[in-house]
């Protein structure tokens, strides 16, 4: 960080300390010219337990990006989707939103040939469509079901998520909107059961909450350190 | 075969070498990025580095995207960079350059965008 900079980034700080609380979010809003930093780790937790019987996260997300069908479910691409969990022994039935977890580790990353499937430096795990030549490896790879493939030409995109056919996408954490310091469309839809935040800022509610309460990974057997956690499972 | 001549020569009369020259009005800006030669000669360049840069490290300058591109370009009739006097797809038809970025990315000019001077 050259001088300069460090002197601005100093007098913003101070401007900002005054007043209060407004550190935490001009922390998260970075400037446009500013490149994702590794130092923050994007993540959402989900408490199952206050996750009710509706598809609100579903319908925000699909909406925020210009999610749509042809009403074909086996072929229509998924972002996100509610997930029922029975027990067995019980019939105890929960429902909780399943997507792309954002692995440290990601599966899809690593069988991609193409390199088109990536992590950025703040943990968000992308499809750069650009260099994807569709070959669904990363469908077979992922072990959440969270990617879809274009079959049908795309019409009507949303101007901030690109959108076509012959391309894998899967949920972004809707990176455009985090770009712009704001939560992804899901965690807006449902704060009563959704939160997103930094895992790394200690003061963050996810930090403070993941700190002091139990919570679960998907799949923790795969040791693929996911940035979206639950609780309540 | 002298029809058959004549028939070619009728062609050739009809259809002369050079072909029409792209026609789009630009209706919005004063002044492009970058000034119009440049802007001619290396615009795909532009827009290529800048989308790695977006895409990849999330840097979501204005100046070279694609988005900034259809908000000025696109016609105030059909609000699109494409059709027939569409100001990217005019040009690419006349230069036979067959370009894919608007098979993902919208043509169209945002909402909000549509009422700015």
């Amino acid at each position: 960080m050259n001088p300069e900079r460090r002197h601005l980034l100093g007098l913003a700080a101070a401007a900002v300390l005054a007043p209060g609380l407004r550190l935490v979010e001009l922390a998260q809003a970075r400037s446009p010219e500013e490149a994702a930093s590794a130092l923050r780790r994007w993540g959402l937790l989900i408490d199952v337990e206050k996750c009710s019987d509706c598809d609100a996260c579903v319908t925000a997300c699909h909406e925020e990006n210009g999610v749509t069908g042809h009403g074909r479910p086996a072929t229509d691409a998924q972002w996100i989707r509610k997930a029922s969990l029975r027990d067995r022994a019980t019939g105890h039935v929960q429902t909780m939103p399943l997507m792309c977890q954002h692995c440290e580790h990601p599966p899809c990353v690593d069988v991609c040939p193409t390199g088109a499937s990536f992590k950025r430096a703040d943990g968000i795990v992308l499809v750069d469509k650009h260099t994807c030549i569709g070959c669904r490896y990363c469908v077979m790879a992922c072990p959440f079901g969270a990617r879809s493939f274009i079959h049908e030409p795309v019409t009507g995109q949303k101007p901030d998520v690109p959108r076509g056919k012959g391309t894998v996408e899967s949920c972004t954490l809707c990176v455009h909107r985090v770009d712009r310091g704001q939560i992804p469309a899901c965690a807006e839809a449902c704060s009563q059961a959704m939160v997103f935040g930094d895992l790394n800022d200690s003061s963050s509610e996810i930090h403070r909450r993941l700190k002091s309460e139990p919570s679960t990974q998907l799949r923790a057997d795969l040791a693929l350190n996911t940035g979206v956690r639950y609780q309540h499972l | 075969m002298t029809r058959v001549a004549a028939g070619i020569l009728i062609v050739l009369l009809a259809f002369p070498g050079q072909a029409e020259a792209p026609k789009f009005k630009i209706e919005r800006g004063e002044a492009c990025v970058a000034p119009v030669a440049e802007m001619r000669r290396d615009h795909m360049k532009m827009l290529f580095h800048q989308r790695d840069r977006t895409m990849r490290e999330g840097i979501r300058a204005t100046r070279f995207s694609l988005k900034g591109c259809v908000d000025c370009h696109a016609s105030t009739k059909t609000g699109s960079v494409l059709g027939e006097e569409g100001f990217c797809s005019s040009c690419h038809a006349y230069a036979s350059v067959k370009i894919d970025c608007f098979e993902c990315h919208t043509p169209l000019r945002q909402a909000g965008v549509a009422s700015r001077p």
